[in-house]
């Protein structure tokens, strides 16, 4: 039988790999973006998983709002990733005091 | 429940597999692919708790929009990948570190909650789903009534992220070259553009 702990396993595994993707891709911007996605589809799983277990649809609500801010964050990271290379011709973010100012 | 239990398995592996494809795979094109086909799986595993409206919204939003979105950027920038790897070895190891001691926090709580001394709060009641009515239809009821204002912000967010993203890569267009003015053109005459000479024979042209 499947129970919420295997559902708490695959979102806690899927949080840590989203995790490592960011401390991977330290210089590709657009993988650290993806990388978020991963970390913000496991919360999603996390909160499906709840309101299934606890009979309780609030937490399907709560996903559908986390989905909502992370289309958001996607398009304007997106944007400011295209926007950062326009000036500069490159994506490497591995220089952070070029970002002041 | 054998069944269900194969689908859970076939779908968590193939939503844990990809997302390790997402993060290691050295084309980023790829890195999106592998990103679809987690989300895919994804709301394969929300659809086995029941939850069809997410799984359908995580296709749609997903899948159809912000995947397409990052597949966009990733071909339109014309980007050297390879050298973007450049510090993939040298962070592996912190890397490891930081994911191991973090995995390691999410199954201490895990424990606790397996023997115990955690314990899940009640729900309210405000959502439990209606008697005899689709997850949609229970979600939509909660969405419009108390969720309504909440609803509503969600949307607000939408739009200012859509103006913000417009704002932010809108150039405006260049008004000094190529511009046309058409009566100047057809108020030419053929007076002003050409001139007659009659040139003595052995002289040229004095313009």
């Amino acid at each position: 039988m499947i129970g919420i702990e295997h559902y708490l396993v695959v979102s806690a595994i899927l949080f840590v790999l989203g995790v490592l993707g960011i401390f991977l891709n330290r210089k590709n911007i657009i993988v650290i973006l993806m990388a978020i996605e991963l970390i913000l589809l496991s919360v999603n799983l996390n909160l499906v998983a709840f309101s299934a277990e606890l009979n309780d649809l609030v937490g399907q609500v709560f996903a559908m709002f986390v989905l909502t801010v992370a289309a958001g964050e996607a398009a304007i990271g997106l944007a400011i990733l295209v926007i950062y290379f326009r000036g500069r011709g490159t994506i490497a973010v591995d220089d952070p005091s070029r970002m002041k100012g | 429940m054998l069944i269900q239990m194969l689908a859970f398995y076939l779908f968590a592996f193939l939503v844990i597999a990809s997302a390790v494809m997402v993060i290691t795979a050295k084309n980023p094109v790829h890195s999106v692919l592998w990103l679809i086909l987690a989300f895919f799986n994804a709301a394969g595993l929300m659809v086995l708790v029941g939850a069809e409206f997410i799984a359908m919204l995580l296709v749609v939003v997903y899948v159809g929009a912000v995947a397409v979105l990052f597949l966009f950027v990733v071909m339109m920038l014309d980007i050297d990948f390879a050298e973007l790897r450049a510090g993939f070895v040298r962070n592996f190891p912190l890397g490891l570190v930081v994911a191991l001691i973090l995995l390691a926090e999410l199954v201490l709580g895990l424990g606790a909650y397996k023997i115990g001394a955690i314990q899940l709060g009640e729900p309210s009641g405000v959502g439990a789903p209606r008697m005899g009515e689709s997850n949609i239809e229970s979600l939509g009821a909660l969405l419009y009534s108390k969720y309504l204002f909440l609803f509503e912000t969600a949307g607000i967010i939408l739009l200012v992220a859509m103006v913000g993203a417009i704002v932010l890569t809108h150039r405006p267009p260049k008004t000094l070259r190529g511009h046309q003015n058409i009566t100047k053109q057809n108020s030419r005459r053929p007076e002003d553009a050409t001139v007659m000479k009659r040139p003595e024979v052995g002289q040229g042209v004095e313009l």
